[in-house]
């Protein structure tokens, strides 16, 4: 009973993947065309629900752009062909990974040079407190060091002298 | 003359404070505005990349069963039209087909129809019934033609200059405030150049 329950449970979950997207039907004879034309699907936006491909899609329309994809390699066109044929009717918008123009360059060099920008703030803060650490709070004028000393009741030569109130 | 120093240190160490305590206003006030921009545009609505290009080329039968010219790119240019993208099952096509015949019927613009895979024997009981605004009428029954225009979702209504160029679009239902606001004074002014 539990076996046919694991069975039945890892049926279910294999068949996931299948149920959604590009369907047998649609599926070229040649496997390396179809294998292209997946690889393909994968970096084309489904326009319809937008953050999936339209190898992942049930919409109709990521059905009709699948087709075309397909009947494209078939005639023989390069993936940028496709790619730029799409592009020209739907706009940059269909590829899931932008190209890189200067209308994009913030998206894709914006991230480094936050990060730069963090790096060097963070040198500037640690290389200042540092500092600030071992120079110039370490170093006592010579009307300081003598103050400290009477502070802590401290011959400012160096030599131990008890008072009443640090003796125990 | 060091305590003059030190003051002065410490009076530059204060103005650079300053500037470090505005320094995070500054940046919040730049992410809120980028955010409020983000979230107040409908990330559903695509500009569209067809906008000032010319029309696709394309040819598209009638409807099968209506004696009709079919509709292809040589029928439009030479005035400005309307190409509106609708199908019989679209809840917002019929919704804005009062819109749609009041543009043909009242304002005198020529408005042609593609209509977007449908059945041939709906699409006319949906033409019959609600009335026949347009001057041509295509049927895209596997919707290739809809997506050489770049169409993701029905309805869409494209505004065509006398050139042939597509000049302006709209994703979804037309409304009296698009009409008024955005079509029609994009018409007189296509009309008067």
């Amino acid at each position: 009973m539990r076996t046919l329950l694991v069975l039945l449970l890892l049926f279910l979950l294999s068949a996931g993947p299948a149920i959604a997207g590009v369907k047998p039907e649609e599926m070229l004879d040649d496997p390396v065309l179809e294998a292209r034309a997946r690889a393909l699907g994968q970096q084309l936006r489904c326009l319809v629900c937008q953050n999936q491909s339209i190898d992942d899609s049930d919409a109709p329309l990521a059905a009709d752009l699948r087709r075309i994809v397909r009947e494209q390699l078939v005639a023989g066109k390069s993936e940028e062909e496709i790619k730029a044929y799409l592009v020209a009717r739907y706009g940059d918008f269909i590829l899931l990974e932008p190209p890189v123009k200067p209308a994009t360059w913030g998206l894709w060099v914006g991230p480094f040079l936050l990060l730069g920008l963090g790096g060097v703030l963070a040198f500037i803060y640690l290389r200042r407190s540092r500092r600030g650490a071992t120079t110039e709070d370490s170093e006592l004028s010579e009307e300081e060091r003598s103050r400290l000393a009477a502070l802590l009741g401290e011959d400012p030569d160096g030599a131990h002298v008890p008072t009443s109130s640090s003796s125990p | 003359m060091a305590a003059e120093r030190e003051e002065l240190q410490s009076h530059e160490r204060r103005r650079g404070a300053v500037w470090l305590y505005l320094l995070p206003i500054a940046i919040f006030a730049v992410v809120a505005l980028a955010l409020a921009w983000g979230l107040s545009r409908d990330a559903s609505v695509l500009p569209s990349a067809l906008l000032d290009k010319p029309a696709p080329e394309f040819e598209l039968p009638p409807i099968p069963g209506r004696d009709d010219h079919g509709f292809s790119r040589r029928d439009l240019g030479g005035r400005p039209m309307l190409v509106n993208v609708w199908a019989s099952w679209c809840v917002p096509c019929r919704a804005e087909h009062p819109l749609v015949t009041r543009l043909a019927k009242e304002e005198g613009v020529t408005v042609h129809g593609i209509n977007y895979k449908d059945a041939p024997e709906d699409a006319r009981a949906w033409l019959d019934r609600l009335g026949d605004p347009y001057t041509y009428i295509g049927s895209d029954r596997d919707g290739r033609v809809a997506i050489e225009w770049g169409v993701y979702g029905v309805p869409e209504t494209f505004v065509v200059d006398a050139r042939g160029v597509i000049v302006f679009k709209q994703v979804g239902q037309l409304t009296p405030r698009v009409i008024e606001e955005k079509i029609l004074p994009l018409l007189r002014e296509l009309e008067r150049r």
